[in-house]
């Protein structure tokens, strides 16, 4: 039986391979039988919940998921997920799931990780596996702060933080990772924020929907060790004029009553400003432009995020494009070769063409 | 020009030859086809190419000399010999870098084009040493093999510089002539190879024809040579090298468990060619990574192996430090995993294009926590086809990452292989996990992935696709049977315990012991690439009257079985290695048996006679003779294991180089 004779919708480009549930599936069905260890009010129960809801609405089979994460307190995650699911060692996920997405065509492959696992100790893999648009969805949960290790800074974290490997302030430049990802030339760049369920769900669902790597970066609040570290963008008080949304095909317009907007400036740059002081009003706005092939403009928009403590930033999704994906690539060249050369007499090879026989 | 005398052709039983010259030269292509040549003529043969980690050094310098060195024979050998019988020495940096390896006697072949005093200034020379008596007792053939070779090639219109690029296939036609080897295989490989370059390759076989013609028509020679084909098993054979050989395994390998390979690795000497080969085998469903690093590398291989690949990496040892942590992460995930170890000369980045064997303990026990896991390692080039396929075998069998072992030496030497018919291998079973194997409290059905097999113990393995066993598996501590984490400290040790016994129950052949009549006092017991000259070394000594009894690892984690009852069954035990004994301690901390340990490490094979000395005064030694009367060891070593080239005169002589 199909997805369509069920009256499902066929799946999405990103989920291409991917056998289709034959029967509805709902949130009760992705949930494990594990406790969950997180800190009470940590923002992962949010997102897990968040997953956890939207996971059924994919529509594929929940054995072909597959979730692959790091090292920290995000990298859990997997074991709290009724699917398949590896806990991996600190920062190789992206190159573990690089293997397996290689391998496995008909898995929708999805990596956790934080921003000490991604960004750190695991970078490396993070941008090879961005700049080979391999077939995964990465959820990089940002806390900008080591929890698990309870307390140190991370690339992340903000300059002069004081935790308890920098008393005196942390001297370190942070990552902004979201122009991390765009300057690996990432196919697909989002921000999102845990505590914003409906929006976190839209862009897991544009991530899944997308063919090859999808990065998605989650402003996630460690109640312990960096509490209040979005504040700007969660306090009702201040947050409509802290969030920049980026809504494709629409003015970047945010603020109470849109009274701020986003502008060109220079040369590749963007700068927010009062939208009653522009001459041309809202039509001298940004009209946002996901699909933008140059990734210096989603680039440009990346920098209007705090790069100190958060006031302000962009959220939603940065870049959309569509370039081929590594493992598809990888899997063409084999049927490519099968085609051309047939599927391989191994008696034929081993034997070679300069043999002598010994009678 | 027409000769004035007649070709005497003598018979030669082996031949050692060597070919030097400048990195670019071409010395490693000259090397593999006067091989081909000669494999294809059926003599048994062995390799040692041997060249700087430079891909080009300053030309005519001493450390941009690279050489091949091929040993020849009528009957079966092993090693690529200890000292040339003939040189071919394309500069004078190649003449001085090898010569102390050349014993008197022996013939070389110079180009004596770059022989000029400021060339011979830079290397160290005051005066020519063509002309200083400095090599009385050679028999030195100086020829103008560049002058001759651009002269061949006039017709083609190439610069000079173009032109003498094929002085290696002039010299190449002047030694295929001396030897009698079959051209048809290098004439057919040019054209090939140059099919793009019309020019190139003209000149090429030309110059191939010219070096030939040249010893044919020119009385410097006044011999040939014959060396006949060698008396082997019957079979249908090819030349190989280590690293094609592991390749080529890994692919039986996975075919035989029908499943795909995927290779993920970094490019590093020695272990590159390995990558090389698989990437153009996709046709056989092989897909090769690249990967970013070391360590991306092993973990695209162990993704893959997650899938219900066969995952493989492979690296040499400064990669397999950095995939420490990846593998470690397998030994606890219990999934299929190869991970290739192409030695070379450590530590830190050492000398990357010489051999060793020092990484026998790294990948024992380089890993944190009791992280067992088996360990088998080839014995020659032609060994690492059937070791890669045993490497399939346990990591599917066990669920268990594997360490094959090769070295620089094994992975670029070739040797004949009896080509295998691959029907005959064993078929390799993954046995995944389809349906639950187990019920929970209720009685309903459910799938433990940590539920072992009572014999081999291998955890059931289910792949991510299968409906019902969905599970999540990772490097903490695991509860046994569910795969829970666990932090329970009877569970940990009871894990600790069961994947340590999972790797010591792994059925491995009994060792075999080579000892004739049974009354040897003393065995050398080797493994990995000695198998050669501990070969070689053996029959010296038993052909001076020696009782020597020799055995070979080629499993060293698990050991054999019978292993500790055969060490105990010797008064003494020999174990030669290319590192400062690491086998030695693990089989003294594991038998408390007192072994010897013979330990070089120059970056260089070990060499037979050295070797022979040694265990020849062992063999004394331990029936009680005294030093100074002994005398095994040195007859071993001078064995005269066949006939030397020529005498001064261009004569041969009855006895020779050892």
């Amino acid at each position: 039986m199909s997805a369509v004779e069920l009256g499902m919708p066929s799946l999405p480009n990103g989920l291409q391979g991917v056998p289709a549930a034959t029967e509805p599936q709902n949130r009760k069905e992705y949930v494990s039988d594990q406790e969950v260890r997180w800190c009470p009010g940590c923002g992962d129960y949010a997102v897990l919940a968040a997953f956890q809801g939207f996971l059924p609405e994919l529509g594929i089979k929940r054995e072909n998921v597959a979730m692959v994460s790091g090292i920290g307190c995000s990298s859990r995650f997997p074991y709290y997920l009724s699917t398949y699911g590896m806990h991996s060692i600190h920062g190789r996920a992206p190159a573990i799931a690089t293997g397996l997405a290689t391998a496995r065509p008909d898995l929708s492959v999805w990596v956790v990780t934080g921003d000490g696992d991604a960004l750190s100790i695991g970078g490396n893999h993070l941008i090879h596996t961005l700049r080979r648009n391999v077939n995964m969805k990465i959820l990089l949960f940002n806390n900008r702060i080591y929890g698990l290790t309870k307390g140190q800074y991370s690339p992340t974290s903000e300059p002069g933080k004081v935790t308890k490997s920098t008393p005196m302030g942390s001297v370190d430049n942070p990552f902004n990772p979201v122009s991390l990802a765009l300057g690996a030339e990432a196919t697909f760049v989002a921000r999102t924020v845990d505590s914003d369920r409906k929006h976190l769900t839209s862009v897991l669902r544009a991530a899944a929907e997308h063919r090859g790597t999808a990065f998605v970066e989650i402003y996630q609040n460690c109640p312990i060790f960096n509490d209040n570290a979005f504040d700007a963008i969660k306090n009702p008080e201040t947050r409509d004029d802290a969030i920049i949304p980026l809504v494709h095909g629409e003015p970047i317009r945010f603020g109470t009553d849109g009274h701020l907007g986003v502008v060109r400036d220079g040369f590749a740059s963007l700068a927010v400003r009062e939208v009653a002081d522009l001459p041309g009003g809202e039509s001298d706005l940004v009209v946002h432009d996901a699909h933008t092939e140059d990734p210096a403009y989603a680039f440009a928009l990346s920098r209007l995020t705090d790069g100190g403590v958060l006031h302000q930033a962009p959220i939603g999704v940065f870049r959309s494009v569509e370039r081929p994906a590594y493992d598809d690539l990888v899997r063409q060249q084999i049927t490519t070769a099968q085609e051309s050369q047939g599927t391989g007499d191994l008696q034929a090879l081993v034997t070679g063409a300069d043999t002598w026989t010994v009678n | 020009m027409n000769r004035t005398v007649t070709i005497e052709v003598k018979q030669l039983d082996r031949v050692v030859i060597r070919f030097a010259g400048d990195s670019g030269d071409g010395m490693q292509l000259t090397g593999d086809r006067f091989t081909a040549e000669t494999a294809s003529f059926g003599n048994d043969l062995s390799t040692l190419p041997n060249f700087p980690a430079e891909i080009r050094a300053p030309a005519g310098t001493l450390p941009g000399v690279s050489s091949f060195q091929l040993h020849f024979a009528d009957h079966d050998i092993l090693t690529p010999g200890d000292a040339p019988d003939v040189l071919i020495a394309m500069n004078p940096a190649a003449l001085k870098a090898n010569l102390k390896d050349v014993p008197r006697g022996a013939t070389l072949i110079v180009d004596t084009a770059d022989f000029t005093a400021r060339n011979l200034k830079r290397i160290g020379y005051d005066e020519n040493p063509l002309e200083t008596g400095e090599l009385d007792g050679y028999h030195v053939v100086p020829l103008n093999l560049t002058g001759m070779t651009v002269e061949s090639v006039k017709e083609f219109g190439l610069t000079r510089k173009d032109a003498s690029r094929a002085k290696n296939m002039y010299a190449l036609g002047l030694v295929s002539w001396l030897f009698q080897r079959p051209v048809e295989s290098t004439i057919t490989f040019l054209q090939t190879k140059f099919a793009s370059k019309p020019d190139i390759r003209d000149a090429n076989i030309a110059a191939f024809r010219a070096g030939y013609n040249f010893g044919e028509t020119a009385e410097e020679f006044s011999v040939r040579y014959e060396v006949k084909p060698a008396h082997m098993a019957t079979g249908t054979y090819r030349n190989i090298s280590g690293n094609l050989a592991l390749a080529y395994g890994l692919v039986a390998g996975a075919q035989r468990a029908g499943l795909p390979l995927v290779l993920g690795a970094y490019p590093i000497t020695p272990a590159s060619d390995v990558l090389h080969e698989l990437s153009k085998l996709k046709r056989f469903n092989v897909t090769t990574i690249q990967a970013e690093d070391e360590i991306a590398g092993v973990g695209a291989a162990l993704g893959a192996s997650f899938g219900g690949a066969l995952g493989v990496t492979t690296s040499s040892g400064p990669g397999i430090s950095l995939k420490s942590e990846t593998i470690g992460l397998g030994v606890m995930l219990e999934l299929p995993l190869v991970v290739c170890d192409i030695q070379r000369a450590g530590p830190s980045t050492g000398m990357p294009t010489k051999t060793e064997q020092a990484d026998l303990l790294q990948v024992m026990f380089g890993r944190n926590g009791e992280a067992p896991l088996p360990v088998i390692a080839a014995q020659s080039p032609a060994d690492c086809f059937a070791i890669a396929v045993e490497a399939a075998r346990i990591a599917i069998t066990y669920r268990t990452p594997v360490i094959v072992l090769s070295d620089g030496y094994l992975a670029n030497g070739s040797e004949p292989w009896k080509i295998p018919v691959i029907e005959d291998l064993p078929t390799i079973d993954p046995d995944f996990t389809v349906e639950p194997n187990a019920t929970d409290d209720k009685g309903a059905p459910k799938y433990l992935p940590y539920l072992r097999d009572p014999e081999t113990l291998a955890r059931a393995w289910a792949v991510p696709g299968t409906a019902g066993l969905d599970h999540r598996i990772g490097g903490l501590e695991k509860e046994d049977k569910t795969g829970n984490i666990s932090y329970d400290p009877a569970n940990h040790d009871l894990m600790i315990r069961t994947r340590q016994a999972k790797v010591d129950g792994i059925t491995v052949p009994p060792v075999e012991v080579d000892d004739p009549d049974g009354t040897a006092k003393v065995l050398v017991l080797g493994w990995g690439s000695t198998y050669g000259p501990i070969g070689a070394a053996v029959r010296r000594v038993r052909k001076v009257g020696g009782k020597i009894a020799q055995a070979h690892l080629r499993h060293l984690n698990p050991f054999p079985s019978n292993l500790g009852d055969v060490l105990k069954s010797y008064d003494k035990v020999l174990v030669p290695e290319m590192n400062l004994g690491q086998l030695a301690m693990l089989l003294r901390a594991k038998y408390l048996v007192d072994v010897v340990s013979y330990a070089q490490v120059r970056g260089m094979p070990l060499g037979a006679a050295e070797l022979a000395e040694v265990i020849g005064n062992l063999v004394e030694e331990t029936e009680g003779i005294d030093d100074d009367a002994r005398h095994l060891g040195a007859a071993a070593a001078a064995v005269k294991h066949g006939e030397a080239l020529a005498d001064q005169n261009g004569h041969l002589k009855t006895e020779g180089a050892r």
